[in-house]
């Protein structure tokens, strides 16, 4: 049978969905992100009904299902739960690989929190001690946070 | 549960780059197949489903491109953005309904954007989408953690890759049947550890389409009927962070309120065969875990004693699974379309030997943050 791609040549179009987006990160979000841009500190808060501590925090427990208003301090260090040395770049990563992402339960959460370690990644295993580095620049994002620094080794 | 049965299923071979079909094609192709596969018309079937999501398709309301494609044209037709498995379960609610007939049909195709874009915004904007995560580092995450609490090694999760590439062979719709080493898999390229390439299913082209009839519409069918005897889904937190990524909890539950629909006491007897979404090759040892089918930890075991290969009491993934192709939201359909065949004893080379009761799953979200369990049988 004839090839239909020696008659008709493949023609493709190019595009992308590129959609503007203002998100407001409401009272809660808010708060925490202050909180790192101004003061460098971690917040969280902590559910009335089971006590667990959320971070980044919640304005309700997804458990309980009741509103979450008990505001507390989390970290700056805490330990890795688990975490992943990345081999391959595209454009959203913000650190060039090989860099780590890691869950992190900072000391005074019973969550976890995800970000990146920059350096030192083949220190890192899971129970490594890590603590926060604060960017210099500080906007009002989960990137005022830089990385994450190895304190312990494995 | 109310008799309701698959009358008719039909997919595309799952490869790299189909450049000779688009998204409606492909549609029209299956839905034309699994009309033809149940030997009924459009004129039997009163609701469609179509499953697609607009960030890999590029363009909003996905589903309706597809509409007059899929059959969908002075129908109710509707949309599902998530795994087939879900488009599916709307579909057969439908027919619980009332509705004599469903056409359930997925596509999509990864060749024409890059799914990490796609896969990173399923995470939260504000906490998370700015670190770059995607779905592959978070596997290797829960890969990671699973490991480590059970001590369960790269070498050991290199044997599914190669069981299930292996299996593919059979499989004339796979995307990648291969005849792969375990050294093959560990010296495969690093993607993110402790996931190497051959750890990781590829992202597929593909489509496909199965239809859910009422006993009345089935019984005007020409193909031999698939009972669905149960069916659940269950969902745990969106923040990674808030799980515990070794212990699959929503796949517990679903599994659990599947069986119990189903009358299965023991699944590792009752069961013939389990078609399951492993899209990296450590899901097999921890979706059989919240399958029930192993304790937590020895997930590994079951391939280690040969009971989840072709010769053994339970062959998983006899299609090849995700590892082999992964057309993303397409796969889980694939999983009921297979265990279909296989019950039908249509599945050629990949036959399990007098099959009569399969589980398919599926996944949403990342590392598995939702599941969903059909359990077919040959009779109603």
């Amino acid at each position: 049978m004839e090839n239909w791609k020696d008659t008709v040549e493949i023609i493709t179009q190019e595009g992308q969905i590129a959609v503007p987006y203002t998100w407001w990160v409401g009272d809660t979000g808010s708060r925490f992100l202050m909180a790192l841009r101004d003061e460098k500190k971690i917040l969280a808060n902590r559910c009335s009904e089971c006590g667990k501590v959320y971070v980044p925090p919640r304005k309700n427990c997804g458990q309980c299902f009741v509103d979450i208003d008990d505001w507390t301090e989390v970290g700056p260090e805490g330990t890795v739960e688990t975490f992943t040395i990345v081999h391959f770049n595209y454009p959203v990563q913000p650190v060039k690989a090989p860099f780590a992402y890691v869950l992190v339960k900072l000391d005074g959460a019973d969550v976890s929190l995800l970000h990146l370690v920059r350096d030192d990644i083949e220190k890192l295993g899971k129970g490594s001690r890590v603590v926060a580095r604060f960017s210099e620049n500080r906007t009002g994002s989960i990137l005022d946070i830089d990385s994450f620094q190895v304190i312990e080794g494995k | 549960m109310n008799d309701v049965a698959i009358a008719g299923v039909a997919q595309t071979g799952h490869e790299s780059r189909k450049d000779n079909m688009i998204y409606a094609d492909m549609v029209f192709d299956v839905v034309t197949s699994a009309l033809e596969d149940a030997g009924l018309t459009l004129d039997d079937i009163d609701s469609v489903v179509t499953v697609s999501n607009d960030f890999l398709d590029g363009r909003t309301i996905s589903g309706m491109a597809v509409g007059d494609a899929s059959g969908g044209q002075d129908k109710n037709i509707s949309t599902v953005e998530g795994d087939g498995t879900f488009g599916a379960f709307y579909g057969l609610m439908r027919v619980l309904s009332g509705y004599g007939a469903s056409i359930v049909v997925a596509h999509s195709k990864g060749s024409e954007c890059d799914i990490r874009y796609v896969t990173n915004g399923m995470f939260d904007p504000i906490y998370q989408r700015l670190l770059g995560i995607e779905a592959i580092s978070a596997s290797a995450m829960q890969a990671g953690e699973y490991m480590q609490r059970y001590g369960v090694s790269e070498e050991q999760l290199a044997a599914v890759s190669v069981k299930n590439h292996g299996n593919a062979r059979n499989n004339p719709y796979a995307h990648l049947p291969m005849d792969i080493s375990i050294d093959d898999v560990m010296k495969s390229r690093p993607i993110a550890d402790p996931l190497k390439k051959l750890d990781c299913g590829p992202v597929s082209d593909g489509a496909a389409a199965i239809i859910i009839a009422s006993p009345e519409i089935a019984a005007k069918a020409t193909s031999t009927p698939v009972w669905v005897k149960g069916v659940a889904h269950c969902a745990e937190d969106y923040m990674i962070g808030d799980r515990d990524l070794a212990v699959p909890v929503a796949l517990k539950d679903a599994a659990r309120r599947a069986y119990d629909m189903a009358g299965i006491k023991n699944p590792a007897e009752e069961l013939d065969l389990v078609e399951l979404y492993d899209a990296f090759s450590y899901m097999e040892p921890l979706w059989l875990e919240g399958l029930g089918l192993a304790e937590a930890g020895k997930g590994m075991s079951l391939l280690e004693k040969g009971v989840t290969t072709m010769e053994g009491s339970l062959p998983v993934n006899p299609s090849g699974g995700v590892l082999s192709s992964h057309p993303v939201l397409v796969a889980g359909l694939v999983r009921i379309i297979e265990s279909v065949l296989q019950l039908r004893g249509q599945a050629g080379e990949r036959q399990v030997k007098n099959a009569t009761s399969a589980l398919a799953h599926g996944i949403n979200g990342p590392c598995g943050q939702s599941h969903c369990v059909w359990i077919l049988n040959k009779d109603k």
